[in-house]
This record gives structure tokens, C-alpha cells and sequence, in this order.
């Protein structure tokens, strides 16, 4: 059962066109990874599902056509985006950020953050610390926190170990996949640390220029030559 | 020393219009990062609208609360009609936009209204006796001024602190992309600090109308300077800071008029360029005013 469909998306920043049609599917409980070099459209392509930069071409999220919509539309429909960066508020405490992300669920707040609290037991003891005064790896599981609080159908995951300690990316993976597991959360991640990403995910596409260069089963990309001399280093 | 008490507490109620204006524009200033230089020609607007509502037979309190309802819609309006085009454009865009509402919004109380001076409000909203607090004579109405602004000022800190719109609202205003992201409209949360810093500046016009009748077209202006002044000394990112500088700033102007009867200076002519010197004072000593937050951020 497809989740999330991308058919021949292409997007532009300004006359720069960065997306050159690219078509990809999340399936439901699937985590799904994007693997590409600097400037390679990876996070553009996070973007354009969101609504965050203008595209044509087909986005689908369970059959129905999301493609040109609001990020706020977006959100509503089921999809939680933790940017590039984190996009935590740093001016506001640790429990507005949560109650921030249960904003689009009507009293959602009790339930979600008992179940939030279950994979970031910390959260309780900080929730009145401003969020921006948080370590790097906090500020990261606050956001997978405050995405998790609207109950998404599918999680969109940029660069989560970007700037990280080894010790805390391998937390956050964990949790992620333990999400995947227990509760059959769908997660499309974009990470450039390829080892990491192709462990964690059971498919992953290859960006090149804008363009999806390869595809398939993760498990076999991480035998791949080009993908292990291009990406893995070996 | 009871003089001294009298003028603080004068001080105070003028200082409470300032506030509530400085805190009209620090609403904006923190959402959209621009200063609304219509924000003393809007509550103009309005007090007319007051006055006029007052004069087809509506009681002053009925009809300051229907102002303050106008003037919230209205505010919601502009934004979405006329601040939304330039959303997002440059900063010098909007101010411009601005500068020309101010001057299309004079124009307009001028042209509507014309430029003769009427009484209002007709009959004086508070009593004009005095409340004698230990040989202390208080001038109810300073009183009166000081208790609603305060009021409405400890509505709006509810607002913003404690409830699911105050916190978008606040969400909006510190990280309009993330907002998104959680579902917020940030279009609507911009309109609606439009909508509610339109309604806190017609309270601020409405009282300064009260406090030194008449009724005149031009009367928002020189109040607009002290706003600036109390907002930017409190701290332009700062609501609270608003409410603070326009106190401070109002017994400030207060007890140095005051005391100059006594040196003869006629420091009352003086009143503008004095917030003008708050200003610069601040600008050069202290750029993030009194409250101004210093973001602590680990990177």
C-alpha cells in the first residue's frame, strides 16, 4: 500500500530549477531513505512534499493529491517535517514546542505526551527549559518529540545527524526505527551519512543533480559500487 | 512630597496610553520585524468612529466597546488587503506602506470628519473628583485610565501565555517557517496581530481623547513619538518592556514638566525632543532596551 507518491516532481528556487522530476513512493510502515551529495536536491525534495517550494508535477498522500499545497494544509493532511536545523522554537520553553506540535490535534496534548515521553523520558524533567539553551542532540529529540505530538501518518527526517555526536545519531536512529517497529510509523529520512541510512531503512533512492540516479532495496545499494565508492567511502 | 505622589500617579495614567500604543506597535514589530507608523493615525481613525457612534445616541462605555471591535476588524482587514501584497517583501517596503497609511488615514479623519474641534467625550467617562489617599489627592480619572489599561493589558498577557492561539500567535512571530510546519497559519496569526494591536491602539485613542479634550485629527501624533519612545526603551521585541518604557516615560515627562515650574524653563515645550533624547539615549547606551531579550542559543 502506497503512502506517499512523488511522480516526476520538479521544483525551482527562483530560475534555478534543482528537481529534475523525480519520482519516488513511501509505502505505509516504511522507512525509506534519500542519499545524495551536497546540492544534490535532497532536502529540496523534503521541501516540495511539505509545500515549502513551489514544484509541478504529481504528489500524492494516500491517493489524494497534496501537490501545491500550503505547508499548513500539509501538516493538517498527516505529514510532520523536522527540518534541515531542527526548526525547534529556541525562544520558546521545551513544553511549548510539544504543545506546538499537538497544535493541530483538539486536546491532544495529555495523550500524545505521555506516549512522547515513553521514547524522551528527559523531556519531563526540562519542560520549562528555554528550548534554544538545550545541547544539540536535545534540540534534535525535541523535534522528533514535537513531530511525533501530531500523530503523523508519515515523517519527513532532514539531515537528523547533521552536527550530532556518533553516540547520540545512533540514539536517534534508534528511536526512529523503534517508532517504525512498535508503531509502524512510515519515515522518508534524507541523511547524507549513507551507512547509517541505508542500515536504517529497508529502500533507498540515490539523488544526483537533481535527479534520481538509483533505487532499490537498501540492503543491495549498500553493495552497490558506484553507491559504496560514491557514498560509503570503501 | 504629596505633589510628588500626585504627579507620579498623573504621570502614571498618561504613561499607560503610551504604553498601550508602544505596545500596539511591539505586536507588529514582532511579528512582521516592522514598525507601524500608522498605529497613532489608526486610533485616531477609530476615536472618530467612537465619536461618531456617540453623537447617533450610543453611551460612551457601549460605544468604546464597539470602537475597540471595529478597530480590531479593521486592523484584520488591512492586513490581509492592503499589508499581504508586501508580505514578505523587502523590510523598506512595508514601512513605506506604512508611512503611506499613516499619511491616507490622516487625510482621511481630516476629510470625514473635518478639521474642527469637537468635545468629546461628552460627558467625562470617569469622575472628575480626586480620591483622598493620606492628604494624597488622586484624580479618579488618572485612575480610571491606569485600571482599564493595566486590565486590558493583563487580558492580553492571558491571551498570549495561556492559550492555544496566544502560543501560534507567539509561534508565528519567532519562526513563521516552523509554524508552518506544525499547521499554524501564518497568515491569519499576522492578521489577527494587526486586528489586535488596532484594537489596543483605539484604547489608547480613546483615552488620550479623554484625558485632553477636544477631539482633534492631529491629537495621535506627538503620543506616537512617546509610543516609539517607551517601546524602544522598554525593548522593541519586548511587550512587557512596552507597558514598562511608556510608565516610566510618562512620569518621566510628568515630574520634569512639574518641576520646572520651580526653575522656569518652560520644559513644557520641550516634551517631544525629550522622548527624543530617550531614544537616542537608549539607541546608543542600550540598543535592546530595558527588556530587550538576549537569546541564548547554543549552536
Amino acid at each position: 500500500m502506497r503512502l506517499l507518491e512523488l511522480d516526476g516532481v520538479d521544483a525551482r528556487y527562483g530560475p534555478v530549477q534543482v528537481l529534475h522530476g523525480v519520482s519516488l513512493e513511501v509505502g505505509e510502515g516504511e522507512v525509506v531513505a534519500v542519499l545524495g551529495g551536497n546540492g544534490a536536491g535532497k532536502t529540496t525534495t523534503l521541501r516540495a512534499i511539505s509545500g515549502l517550494v513551489a514544484q509541478s508535477g504529481e504528489i500524492r498522500l494516500g491517493g489524494e493529491r497534496i501537490g501545491g499545497s500550503a505547508p499548513e494544509r500539509v501538516a493538517r493532511l498527516g505529514i510532520a517535517h523536522v527540518p534541515e536545523g531542527r526548526g525547534i522554537f529556541g525562544e520558546l520553553s521545551v513544553r511549548d514546542n510539544l504543545r506546538l506540535g499537538a497544535y493541530l490535534r483538539r486536546n491532544g496534548f495529555a495523550a500524545g505526551y505521555e506516549r512522547v515521553r515513553g521514547y524522551f523520558p528527559w523531556l519531563e524533567e526540562r519542560r520549562d527549559q528555554q528550548a534554544g539553551t538545550l545541547s544539540g542532540g536535545e534540540q534534535q529529540m525535541l523535534a522528533l518529540a514535537r513531530a511525533l505530538m501530531a500523530r503523523p501518518r508519515l515523517l519527513l527526517l532532514d539531515e537528523p545527524s547533521l552536527g550530532l555526536a556518533p553516540s547520540i545519531v545512533r540514539e536517534l536512529f534508534r528511536i526512529v526505527g523503534e517508532l517504525n517497529e512498535k508503531e509502524g510509523l512510515a519515515v522518508l529520512v534524507v541523511e547524507q551519512n549513507a551507512k547509517l541510512a541505508l542500515r536504517s531503512s529497508s529502500r533507498a533512492y540515490v539523488l544526483e543533480a537533481g535527479r534520481v540516479a538509483l533505487e532499490g532495496p537498501s540492503g543491495e545499494l549498500a553493495e552497490n559500487e558506484s553507491v559504496r565508492k560514491a557514498y560509503l567511502g570503501y | 512630597m504629596t505633589e510628588f505622589a500626585q504627579q507620579v500617579v498623573a504621570g502614571l495614567a498618561s504613561g499607560s496610553i503610551y504604553a498601550t500604543l508602544a505596545l500596539a506597535i511591539v505586536i507588529i514589530y514582532r511579528s512582521t520585524g516592522v514598525v507601524n507608523f500608522a498605529q497613532g493615525e489608526l486610533a485616531t481613525f477609530t476615536t472618530f468612529i467612537a465619536w461618531t457612534l456617540v453623537d447617533h445616541g450610543v453611551g460612551y462605555w457601549g460605544a468604546f466597546a464597539l470602537t475597540v471591535l471595529i478597530a480590531f476588524a479593521g486592523g484584520v482587514a488591512l492586513e490581509r488587503l492592503v499589508v499581504r501584497p508586501v508580505e514578505g517583501g523587502p523590510v523598506l517596503t512595508v514601512v513605506m506602506l506604512t508611512i503611506g497609511l499613516f499619511i491616507l488615514l490622516g487625510g482621511l479623519s481630516n476629510w470625514i470628519w473635518k478639521a474642527e474641534v469637537r468635545s468629546f467625550p461628552p460627558n467625562r467617562p470617569f469622575p472628575t473628583s480626586t480620591w483622598d489617599l493620606g492628604g494624597v489627592a488622586i484624580s479618579k480619572q488618572d485612575l480610571g485610565i491606569l485600571g482599564v489599561t493595566l486590565g486590558l493589558v493583563v487580558l492580553l498577557y492571558l491571551l498570549f501565555q495561556y492559550t492555544k492561539l496566544g502560543l501560534a500567535l507567539r509561534a508565528a512571530a519567532l519562526n513563521p517557517a516552523a509554524s508552518r510546519l506544525v499547521g499554524v497559519r501564518v497568515g491569519w496569526m499576522l492578521a489577527l496581530g494587526w486586528g489586535l494591536a488596532a484594537a489596543i491602539g483605539a484604547v489608547a485613542g480613546l483615552f488620550t481623547a479623554a484625558a485632553s479634550p477636544p477631539l482633534d485629527p492631529n491629537m495621535m501624533r506627538p503620543i506616537l513619538i512617546y509610543a516609539f519612545a517607551a517601546a524602544v526603551l522598554g525593548g522593541l521585541e519586548s511587550p512587557i518592556g512596552a507597558i514598562v518604557g511608556g510608565l516610566a516615560l510618562g512620569v518621566l515627562l510628568n515630574l520634569v514638566v512639574t518641576y520646572d515650574t520651580h526653575l522656569h524653563l518652560e520644559l513644557d515645550r520641550l516634551r517631544l525632543p525629550i522622548a527624543f533624547l530617550v531614544i537616542l539615549t537608549v539607541l546608543l547606551v542600550r540598543p535592546a532596551g530595558l527588556l530587550g531579550r538576549a537569546v541564548v542559543r547554543r549552536v
